[in-house]
């Protein structure tokens, strides 16, 4: 547009101009290509994990079949190996951490976004984010060592005592168990939950909530009726990318779930989980048939979390969009 | 502007060959770099004996990587190291599969039965069936008549027993469920022995001082680990029954002396598991741990490292909990080496 605007004398001064235009279009080509090939990489990595995941978990799959995701036994001394039980613990032990950090982490966000002066905002919203940082293994530790030993006292010992008959809380009490592992990832992914979520909160415009409040309308309400829908897929997102988390996560889980697999109702029980199992035997896995089952794990893992992230992702976007 | 390239650019071909030169041309007393990989349970061993080879043999040096048994005869196997290190031995489908592999008995290891119960000392009394039984989940309580009945005059509380095993694959294990296997029959049927087993009871954990944590934390707990283990950690440990009928403690003793009497007995391949062996004094639960090398890829180098490590290395052992080499197994070692060096 502005070509055709500019006057002929200039246009007759293009040609030299036009040299260094096409050189630097040249690099441009160039920078352009460099760029595109490094962002292609990453796909490109996450593709070749999955071909190799699958690759190397072919012996297993072709010894097992479909069959392999409902076979409840996993027993390497007889080279027979079924992933239902840690795909049961996977999703309970992470059903439970979204139940607990799921409603907690939104009200956090909540209070955070919408209620908290931005002189305890600033700082408590940073320090939730930072909780976030903190080395898995250091949650393992300290579920251990305080966790277990209070829900042990407090909560499973009573809670067997007097109410043995439920199924779902029967058991003998060991400590660690589906429900201490399900505490261990709610905390873990609390902050998660809760630093999204606000993020989701903070993207709706303020004219909303202005214009609700110009209606006479309570806090509360502008909360539950306005912010709340208007922040929903977002929110699911936020849990989303929480439970992505839970589901791969793998040293505070080996550390307090009890590492045993066997499929029981109650909530006390030990149970397994498929990073867990996964860490666990790998390095003494020395028949090429166990090696390709635990890599089969693997694979269900990576696909698994992978369609989580994926899915919450796309929440979070159109949320924040 | 250039020439400044130039300099920068010669400078660098200069060092890279003068490495390349380092690498390719060796000269008088060439350093030698042995690799090997395998079980973590050796780890503690190795790290000392290699440190110590160092520096009698400055020009020697050995890089080891404990990355678990499995790993390290995965490595061998691909021949990305020279020895490999575990804790079970090549199952027989795997010595067809790769016949070139060489066991060699390096070490011994003891498996130690640890226990939580409030105002019970150390010292109570199990035999392999008994502790089979509660592995099972069998036996649920301590209170039971068949452990009342082999420690008269304790009294047992009625806690439940809070069963703890080892989680990751380990030669602990391997040992340990062995043991269960060669004294009870139901155990060998119904599990079985191996680095990892399909548990009927109990919670596991992960390495010997998460068995031992957890059974510190659990009234009623009972665990295995590694007898260095319990002792440095002062867990109260069971007295096994012995083949004799006697009550044995671990020790490095009581596993040297089972070794020594396996010694008689073992296979041409070395490949012998002797828990449960005879003799007054045998502490049953106990195992070699093997050095791994492929016969068609034995250097000089690496025979005489693991010479000395049989001879002089083994006087590391008992210090860190480990039970030194008995003679005849040393000797049979011996044979074991001197064939490979004729092969070379």
């Amino acid at each position: 547009m502005l070509a055709t605007d500019a006057p002929p004398s200039s246009f007759l001064r293009v040609p030299a101009r036009a040299g260094a235009g096409r050189m630097r279009s040249r690099g441009d080509r160039v920078f352009r290509l460099l760029t595109l090939a490094a962002a292609l990489v990453l796909p490109a990595l996450v593709a070749a994990i999955g071909v190799q995941l699958w690759e190397a978990s072919r012996l297993a799959r072709e010894r097992f079949g479909v069959g392999f995701l409902w076979h409840e036994t996993w027993n390497p001394v007889a080279s027979q190996f079924g992933a239902l039980p840690f795909l049961y613990g996977t999703v309970v032990s992470s059903a439970i951490a979204l139940a607990l950090a799921g409603p907690a982490g939104v009200v956090v966000a909540i209070y955070l976004a919408e209620m908290a002066p931005s002189w305890i905002s600033r700082p408590l919203g940073t320090l939730v984010e930072l909780l976030a940082a903190v080395p898995s293994v250091v949650y393992g530790l300290w579920g251990v060592f305080v966790l277990i030993p209070w829900l042990r006292a407090w909560v499973e010992v009573p809670v067997s005592l007097h109410l043995s008959r439920v199924p779902l809380l029967a058991g003998p009490v060991y400590g660690p168990g589906l429900l201490a592992a399900g505490v261990v990832l709610a905390i873990m992914i609390l902050p998660t939950v809760a630093a999204i979520s606000r993020e989701v909160l903070l993207a709706i415009p303020g004219s909303q909530r202005d214009a609700a409040l110009a209606l006479g309308v309570t806090r509360w309400e502008v909360i539950r009726h306005i912010l709340l829908p208007a922040a929903r897929r977002g929110i699911a997102g936020a849990l989303g990318l929480g439970i992505g988390r839970a589901l791969g996560e793998t040293m505070a889980a080996t550390m307090v779930i009890g590492n045993t697999a066997r499929i029981s109702a109650s909530l006390l029980a030990p149970g397994y989980s498929l990073p867990s199992v996964i860490a666990n035997e790998f390095t003494e896995a020395s028949t090429p048939l166990y090696l390709s089952a635990l890599v089969e794990l693997g694979l269900l893992l990576f696909g698994v979390t992978l369609a989580v992230n994926v899915l919450a992702r796309m929440l979070v976007r159109g949320a924040v969009r | 502007m250039h020439r400044r390239w130039v300099a920068a650019w010669a400078l660098v071909g200069l060092g890279v060959l003068s490495l390349v030169g380092g690498v390719l041309l060796p000269g008088e007393g060439a350093p030698v770099t042995i690799t090997g990989a395998g079980s973590t349970f050796d780890y503690p061993l190795f790290s000392t004996m290699f440190a110590r080879y160092h520096q009698l043999h400055p020009d020697v040096q050995v890089n080891y990587q404990s990355i678990g048994s499995g790993g390290g005869q995965q490595q061998l196997f691909a021949g990305t190291v020279e020895f490999g290190a575990s804790d079970a031995p090549l199952t027989d489908e795997q010595q067809r599969a790769h016949p070139t592999i060489v066991h060699l008995p390096i070490t011994v290891g003891a498996v130690a039965v640890g226990y939580n119960l409030p105002g019970v000392g150390s010292g109570l009394r199990l035999t392999g069936d008994v502790l089979a039984r509660i592995y099972l989940g069998e036996i649920v309580r301590w209170s039971d008549p068949a452990i009342a009945r082999l420690n008269p005059g304790r009294r047992l509380p009625g806690l439940p027993i809070a069963v703890v095993h080892r989680a990751d694959g380990s030669g602990t294990t391997f040992i340990f469920t062995s043991y269960l296997s060669a004294v009870s029959p139901q155990w060998a049927a119904k599990v079985g022995r191996g680095v990892s087993v399909a548990w009927p009871a109990g919670v596991g954990a992960k390495g010997s001082e998460g068995v031992a944590g957890q059974v510190r934390q659990t009234p009623g707990g009972i665990g295995y680990f590694e007898m260095a283990y319990a002792v440095q950690n002062r867990i109260p440990m069971a007295l096994v029954q012995n083949m004799a009928g006697r009550w044995v403690a671990p020790s490095v003793h009581g596993a040297s002396v089972g070794a020594a009497q396996a010694a008689a007995r073992m296979p041409a391949d070395l490949r012998a598991v002797f828990v449960n062996a005879p003799g007054a004094d045998t502490y049953p639960i106990a195992g070699f741990s093997w050095l791994l090398v492929d016969s068609r890829r034995v250097r000089p180098a690496l025979l005489d490292l693991v010479t000395w490590m049989i001879h002089d290395g083994q006087r590391y052992a008992a210090p860190l909990g480990y039970a030194p080499l008995p003679a005849p197994v040393v000797r049979r070692d011996e044979e074991k080496l001197r064939s490979l060096r004729a092969g070379h």
